[in-house]
């Protein structure tokens, strides 16, 4: 099969940068996206000139590493399928495929198509964890946790992290990420204890980030690679607006006293 | 040569890490402030290690290539970690998985590492748990568990097809959780690039920035390698892209024994290589061996009317298939372990029964367990790997069988280490996948995430305080010392000569002939004259490598190809490596095959008489060959015998 390939270039985050036009031929219907990127690379290798730079690493679609808009969607045309696992086949022969960073204020670009996502590593510190050490623990069946509740839980958790939901919005929202981490959590035991406190942090980080709002367009499901459900956006601001209640409650009664 | 002692305290096996730990010398938490230690690595092993750590009071700086410490290879482990809770009754002890382990690692694993590791896998699960890892559960709201190749027990825990990526986003929360406390310092998308010795003892660091490109200075108390395995030395593997040998290489080159490189473990349930541009392999979770039966057809005219796609698998008969793991091993039939499973697949196909265009796939089919679980049941355990599978080969395994072939997937050999996971250079320690610690010639299925965790949460924790209780009086090590110059510069030298080579051949040419060599003569099946022959091959290429290797872009900037370079020629010299320790371990064990070395019935056969040891070599020197240094091997508590698996 023969593309031709409009690839976004930018030297760094300074530079300006732009579309250029390559042609690839002779690829393999069975070749993934990235095997006909390396080819590419190959071919520019051998003409002296700066291959693309792109982020990926397992190429299984687990580690969540690779991004990209393939003609304006994120991680390609299939649904529940990440860039590394898209192979040509799914592509025309001779077709035009557009290829650029995803755009989004909280995530800059590097160089070429590679973006830094460390804002997620920030949200994450604000509170997606249990608070426990290593060690001192009790029995792990000493604490049941409903079927339905820990089936519910990895859903959430099957979250990359890849930032396809930020760069699908329209608004550059990250609340399906936050939601899926909340809710993880949220939905076991060990992790009520700091619901209240975490859903609180979290979301105050995701503000401060420069992330945009949610408003409800859905498009962020419709391009998660994992099939995350927005049921974790609704759950998360019931959470939010559980703590903050709360929190107020307690305020009053302090006063009171 | 050295006799290596691994220093492991001596008494019964049951209370030697009691009694190790009762015995070990702890820092007090005033004292822990004052005290860095550098970690190399955040998959399972590095990040449950930096993240205890910094509970513990220390001051971690923890690396990786990666954007985000979330994405290391562990993400990527699919079947699940084993434990000897016996929750299901079934028989299981810690000493079964000892034994189990032991016997799995074919006799060429430390006992008393092994025990140990055993007696703590339960404690892992109940940490992780407890940090919010969603198991699989029963409806009763208690952990289910599955079996697995090389055991007759269920113990193994799981989180659908993705255990690794639950694991690993545990062991990240957790030191997510330091880096918000301040006491971890996470150095993201750096290389790590040489290890600085002061006064013998491990001090620090030199890294690339990938991103500006900058040479870096890192000091500490002490220094843990947790880089993961070498496997994308053949190029071909299921390793992510950019899993490398260079931190272990480097530990290597500067003083520690590098040992039983020899020992890597092909996988059998892979999906096949379809061409030429392939970059990389993608494995079938182990845990499809439960329920999905592999074969080859019995009568080689279906092999050629499947390959010529007159007819499909699903017409072959029962009685014209042959079940071949099920005809050889019956008493483990398709649970047999990875180095066996993968030997018979590739005995079938050599005998030209491989089912694919290429020759070089069998079944593995689901067609029985649909039939008695039904549709619902199989995908509820496997659907992620279905999809996977049909994603990638365009088949629906629901319909027809999957095809896989084995390939490269984990690396037992490593740095060697000592009883307290420490190299032969004081203050340098090697964790997780990249020492050579517990799993001897062979791993056992989901027995990786086990010991990643142990090392990381429980073993260097403790081990780590016995040497930094005498480094409270050391004041912190400053990058400007000489040492620190010295490695930067040859560092930044490095660098120079690769860019300045200015050849005609991309760096991949390069890899991708380094992994024919090894597949080839390194591979499944290995003999002398294969291996003296790929002794020549590699020679030749390094020196091409050295003339011939072109890099583009520049030296300041991000540049991949230059990360690539590096990383590849470090390959070129561990497979000479690996192809050394094949030719002078005169016997079969495990993953490593010769063929000189087997039963009457293709079986690998040991000599425990000469060979009973683990082989770790010194570096001498880049234009000199390396020296083989043995650990004997002592069995107290089981008898080594041949593995029967019948």
């Amino acid at each position: 099969m023969n593309f031709t390939l409009k690839i976004w270039r930018q030297k760094n985050g300074a530079d300006k940068g732009g579309l250029v036009t390559y042609e690839v031929k002779g690829i393999s219907p069975d070749s993934s996206f990235f095997e006909m990127l390396d080819m590419l690379n190959q071919q520019l290798i051998g003409q002296g000139v700066d291959p693309v730079s792109f982020d990926h690493d397992c190429r299984e679609g687990i580690c969540g590493t690779c991004s990209l808009y393939i003609n304006g969607r994120p991680h390609g045309p299939l649904k529940g399928v990440t860039t590394c696992q898209l192979h040509m086949r799914s592509f025309k022969d001779g077709e035009a495929i557009f290829i650029e960073p995803w755009r989004c204020g909280a995530f800059p670009v590097i160089k070429d198509l590679i973006v830094d996502r460390s804002a997620f590593d920030k949200v994450i510190q604000a509170g997606g964890y249990v608070s426990v050490n290593s060690g001192g623990i009790q029995d792990a069946n000493s604490i049941p946790v409903p079927k339905h509740d820990s089936d519910a839980s990895f859903d959430a958790a099957a979250c990359i992290g890849c930032g396809a939901c930020v760069a699908s919005c329209p608004n550059a929202s990250a609340m399906l990420f936050v939601s899926a981490k909340v809710s993880h959590l949220a939905l076991l035991p060990q992790g009520r204890v700091e619901a209240e406190r975490r859903v609180q942090n979290m979301v105050a980080t995701m503000d401060s980030l420069g992330f945009g709002n949610c408003s409800n367009t859905y498009a962020c499901e419709a391009e998660c690679p994992k099939e995350i459900s927005v049921a974790n956006i609704a759950r998360m601001n019931r959470e939010f607006l559980a703590a903050k209640i709360c929190a107020e409650k307690e305020k009053q009664i302090s006063f009171s006293m | 040569m050295i006799n290596l002692n691994a220093g492991a305290p001596t008494g019964p096996l049951a209370e030697q890490w009691t009694s190790y730990k009762s015995g070990c010398k702890l820092v007090n938490p005033n004292n822990k402030r004052k005290l860095d230690i550098i970690v190399v690595g955040t998959g399972l092993a590095g990040a449950s290690a930096a993240a205890t750590l910094s509970e513990l009071g220390y001051n971690v700086k923890v690396f990786c290539y990666q954007d985000t410490p979330r994405r290391a290879h562990s993400i990527a482990a699919q079947g699940g970690i084993n434990a000897a809770k016996n929750y299901q009754n079934d028989g299981d002890s810690v000493y079964r998985l000892f034994y189990d382990t032991i016997k799995g690692g074919d006799y060429r694993a430390r006992e008393s590492n092994v025990y140990r590791l055993a007696s703590i896998s339960p404690q892992i699960i109940d940490l992780c748990v407890a940090q919010g890892v969603p198991f699989a559960r029963e409806y009763g709201g208690l952990l289910a568990n599955r079996s697995f190749g090389g055991t007759q027990v269920s113990r193994t825990f799981y989180a659908r097809g993705q255990t690794g990526q639950q694991l690993l986003i545990g062991a990240y929360s957790a030191l997510s959780r330091q880096i918000a406390e301040g006491n971890v310092t996470l150095y993201n998308r750096r290389d790590i690039l040489d290890v600085v010795l002061v006064d013998g003892r491990a001090r620090g660091v030199i890294a690339r920035n990938l991103v500006t490109g900058e040479i870096e200075r890192y000091s500490a108390h002490a220094v843990v390698i947790a880089s993961g395995g070498y496997g994308n030395v053949f190029y071909l593997s299921t390793n992510a892209m950019g899993s490398n040998v260079t931190p272990a290489w480097s530990a290597y080159k500067k003083g520690a024994l590098f040992a039983n490189p020899c020992f890597t473990q092909i996988h059998p349930t892979c999906i096949p290589v379809h061409g030429e541009l392939q970059s990389k392999l993608t494995l079938m979770s182990e845990s499809l061996r439960n329920d999905g039966r592999i074969w080859v057809p019995l009568d080689k005219a279906d092999v050629e009317k499947l390959r010529r796609k007159e007819i499909k698998p699903t017409d072959i008969p029962e009685a014209k298939r042959d079940y071949y793991l099920e005809r050889r091993y019956p008493a483990f039939g398709n649970l047999v372990p990875r180095d066996v499973a993968s030997r018979a697949a590739k005995e079938r196909c050599d005998a030209g029964y491989g089912v694919s265009s290429t020759g070089l796939a069998v079944y593995l089919d689901f067609s029985d367990a649909i039939k008695r679980l039904g549709r619902e049941a199989i995908a509820a355990r496997y659907g992620n790997l279905f999809q996977m599978y049909e994603q990638i080969v365009n088949e629906d395994p629901y319909q027809t069988p999957m095809m896989i072939y084995p390939a490269v997937h984990y690396t037992m050999g490593g740095l060697w280490v000592d009883y307290e996971l420490m190299t032969t250079v004081p203050g340098l320690y090697a964790i997780g996948e990249c020492n050579f610690s517990d799993h001897g010639a062979n791993r056992l299925g989901a027995s990786a995430l086990m010991q990643g965790l142990a090392d990381g949460y429980f073993v260097l924790p403790y081990t780590i305080a016995n040497y930094l209780s005498a480094e409270i009086h050391t004041p912190r090590i400053g990058t400007d010392l000489p040492e620190f110059e010295t490695a930067a510069k040859g560092v930044r030298d490095r660098i120079s000569r690769l860019k300045n080579t200015n050849g005609k051949e991309s760096v991949d040419h390069f890899h991708r002939k380094l992994g024919k060599i090894m597949w080839e003569y390194c591979g499944m099946a290995r003999n002398e004259a294969g291996l003296q022959k790929a002794l020549g091959l590699i020679d030749d290429l390094k020196a091409e490598f050295a003339s011939n290797v072109r890099i583009p872009g520049g030296l300041n900037e991000y540049n991949p190809e230059l990360e690539k370079a590096w990383r590849v020629q470090d390959f070129i010299e561990l497979g000479e490596l690996m192809v050394r320790d094949a030719l002078q371990r005169k016997e079969s064990c495990g993953g490593h095959f010769r063929e000189e070395y087997q039963t009457p019935d293709g079986e690998a056969m040991r000599n425990d008489e000469e060979f009973a040891f683990a082989g770790a070599w010194a570096f001498t020197g880049s234009s000199t060959a390396p020296e083989l240094h043995k650990e004997e091997l002592r069995f107290e508590t089981v008898t080594p015998s041949q593995r029967s698996y019948k």
